[in-house]
């Protein structure tokens, strides 16, 4: 079985080496059925064979990863975590139910997954990988396919847990379901490769959330990647909240497809991370549906914050909004691509694309590029695009009423990010994110 | 409360005052008038501390302190406000909010208890029927999609929260209804008080048929080229600034 991969193993590419031997030596204990077995094998071989991009790579020009793949990440473990170093990243008793992994691990003991209305299932891939998990046979590596990046390829041929959601037909969730992924290394920089797939069922209604979260100053990677099949007619809001410590590495794939009518609306709060890379892809595979992508990502320092999303209009009339912001202080780096694919069969395509950037520094960089790619002939798109500084006027004008400089600017920066923080339904997050927010652009950064 | 003295500043290397010299007290009403590109609103805007202009010289003292020395934040604190001739669009940053930092940021500076948000909204009620203003006021972004009436009366609204000593109004009538100058005035009127001066910039005479002022002062060339009583306004309305130009342009005739 690990034949292919030890063919290729001396044509790997760059420093991936690691890995490769990393899967040799793990390939006979990883879990899951043998179709996926068989997957891995192939996703490693892909692996072996490309290696890490690099900015020769259309898709990577504006995002050097010299330190991640430099770094002799070693692959993450469990360790003892506290309840109350994960309560500010928790939302309690305000879900309807809480996954808590560490490194990448399921831990029930910190896990709350009960009381669940009727057909709603959520769990563990790695405990239900060992019984019977055929229902996500048509899903789980389908979405997301391996040979659609590098970092993909390794999360399919190493992952070993995550979390699943299955909606049942009608099935309706009132409170969010939450998935926190909390990452702490004790020795060496570790790697986890979470994954998520959720299924939502026809006429299946709920919110989820995907936390990532880690001790300030610690370096590790989060190697992540989430699938979702969303069912004709339902309606699923999704919250990705990333908050890992400002020295990890964050590369993560979050991958969609929806049907005839449903409603997917996506929030995606990059706030932590050295380097971080999400790539976003939607296909609208059933027609009438609405989806929509907003993203927010704030950073100082000489951190580098990279979004690429991609909506795939396959299908006709779908709408699809996309309001993305960046706030960035210091001598970060932002990189915003936005793809939208219109089919030559996706008439009646209503697509909106919005970018912003407001730069805090002289330093600052951002390089953002909307894609548009129109086949059809009878669709209505728009994108926009605005690089901007904080208005002096305004700030003026709030200085003449007596707030402080800080004070000021701070509420301009909120006013900024409002569009994609008030548009956060679930009030405990907005809070923390009012909250987090200001703590990561401190005044030196402007 | 306020002593402008010899008063000099510039804007993109452009003289704009060239030596204002104004004395106001308590309790007092200041008409400041003149001619358009006169001056009268880069001397509220440099009593403000706008960033935009760089003073050459003179001084300002208000109630005693160096107000030229002191951030835009802190004019405000010590109770200095200047309704804006144009009020600045602030997106995303939604009215109450911003007020309620507002007058907290004023009382703290006071070293009184912030208020909280029952406190603030009855206070903002009071006022805002005063000038007949919809409460949904409140709840849109600041100056956001405003109407020039609308965004003026929100810059008295601000001032009859904020209960300034002292008001400086940059062409609050201009754009206004006959309707909306009343409303407006009868705010400004009610701010009148033994300890508040008010100082109203304006084009026009008509705004002092609301507004009474104690004193005219008429700004020409970056000066105050005459002074006077409220008679002076209706001088200037009939005669327009022709002559005050005229006057200053031949020293002999200067009053």
């Amino acid at each position: 079985m690990a034949s292919v991969v030890e063919q290729r193993t001396g044509d790997v590419v760059g420093k991936g080496e690691r890995y490769v031997r990393e899967f040799e030596s793990r390939a006979g204990r990883l879990p899951g059925p043998a179709w996926l077995r068989d997957l891995r094998v192939g996703a490693m071989a892909r692996f072996a064979e490309t290696g890490f991009p690099t900015t020769r790579d259309e898709e990577w020009r504006f995002t050097p990863i010299t330190p991640l793949v430099n770094t002799a990440f070693v692959p993450s473990e469990l360790l003892h975590v506290q309840p109350a170093t994960l309560a500010p990243y928790m939302f309690t008793a305000e879900t309807a139910a809480e996954l808590v992994f560490v490194n990448g691990i399921f831990v029930p003991a910190l896990s709350r997954v009960t009381n669940l209305p009727a057909g709603v299932d959520v769990g563990s891939l790695a405990a239900l990988f060992a019984g019977d998990a055929s229902k996500f046979d048509a899903v789980l590596t389908k979405i997301a396919a391996p040979d659609e990046s590098a970092f993909t390829a390794l999360n399919t041929a190493l992952f070993t847990d995550g979390a699943y959601v299955h909606l049942e037909r009608k099935a309706v969730v009132d409170a969010p379901i939450h998935v926190l992924h909390y990452s702490t290394v004790s020795g060496a920089p570790s790697l986890s490769h979470p994954r998520l797939v959720v299924v939502a069922d026809e006429l299946a209604q709920a919110t989820i959330i995907e936390t990532y979260a880690g001790p300030a100053g610690q370096t590790y990677w989060t190697n992540a990647v989430s699938e979702f099949a969303i069912g004709e007619s339902a309606i699923v809001a999704h919250y990705r909240v990333q908050r890992e410590s400002l020295a990890a590495y964050h590369i993560a794939s979050m991958q969609l497809r929806t049907s005839r009518a449903s409603v997917f609306t996506s929030h995606n709060l990059v706030l932590g991370g050295a380097i971080v890379r999400n790539d976003i892809g939607a296909v609208l595979a059933g027609e009438g549906g609405e989806t929509t992508l907003n993203g927010l990502y704030v950073g100082a320092g000489d951190r580098l914050l990279d979004t690429h999303t991609t909506i795939d209009h396959a299908t006709p009339h779908n709408i699809s909004h996309e309001v993305y912001k960046g706030v960035l202080g210091g001598r970060a780096r932002g990189v915003f691509n936005g793809k939208i694919l219109v089919r030559i069969d996706a008439q009646k395509t209503d697509a909106k694309q919005t970018n912003k950037a407001l730069l805090l520094s002289d330093a600052a960089q951002i390089n953002t590029k909307p894609q548009l790619e129109i086949f059809a002939d009878d669709v209505k798109c728009t994108h926009g695009a605005t690089v901007g500084q904080l208005d002096a006027d305004m700030l003026f004008y709030l200085r003449a009423r007596g707030l402080g400089r800080d004070e000021a600017r701070a509420l301009l920066i909120r006013g900024f990010a409002g569009d994609i923080v008030d548009r956060v339904k679930f009030e405990p997050l907005r809070a923390r994110l009012d909250e987090a927010v200001p703590q990561l652009l401190p005044r030196e950064a402007a | 409360m306020l002593e402008i003295v010899d008063l000099r500043a510039r804007a993109d290397q452009k003289e704009i005052l060239k030596g204002v010299s104004l004395a106001v007290g308590k309790g007092e009403v200041h008409a400041i008038m003149g001619p358009n590109g006169s001056g009268k609103s880069t001397l509220a805007r440099v009593l403000a501390g706008h960033p935009e202009y760089e003073v050459t010289g003179g001084e300002v003292l208000f109630n005693g302190k160096d107000l030229l020395e002191m951030d835009p934040e802190d004019r405000a604190r010590e109770g200095v406000f200047m309704a804006f001739q144009y009020p600045v669009e602030i997106p995303g940053v939604n009215n109450a909010y911003f007020l309620k930092a507002a007058v907290n940021a004023l009382r703290k500076h006071r070293g009184e208890p912030e208020l909280d948000a029952i406190e603030f909204m009855q206070l903002v009620n009071e006022r805002l029927q005063v000038l007949h203003i919809d409460q949904d006021l409140l709840k849109r972004p600041v100056n956001e999609g405003f109407s020039g009436g609308e965004k003026k009366r929100n810059e008295i609204f601000q001032m009859l929260v904020l209960q300034p000593s002292l008001a400086i109004l940059d062409e609050t009538d201009s754009g206004l209804d006959i309707d909306a100058l009343k409303t407006v005035a009868e705010g400004v009127n009610a701010m009148r008080s033994p300890d508040r001066a008010i100082v109203v910039v304006t084009h026009y005479q008509r705004l002092l048929n609301y507004i009474v002022p104690d004193f005219v002062h008429v700004l020409s060339e970056g000066r105050i080229a005459r002074s006077g009583g409220k008679e002076l306004a209706l001088e200037l309305e009939e005669k327009g600034y022709g002559w005050i130009e005229e006057e200053q342009a031949a020293p002999a005739g200067r009053v």
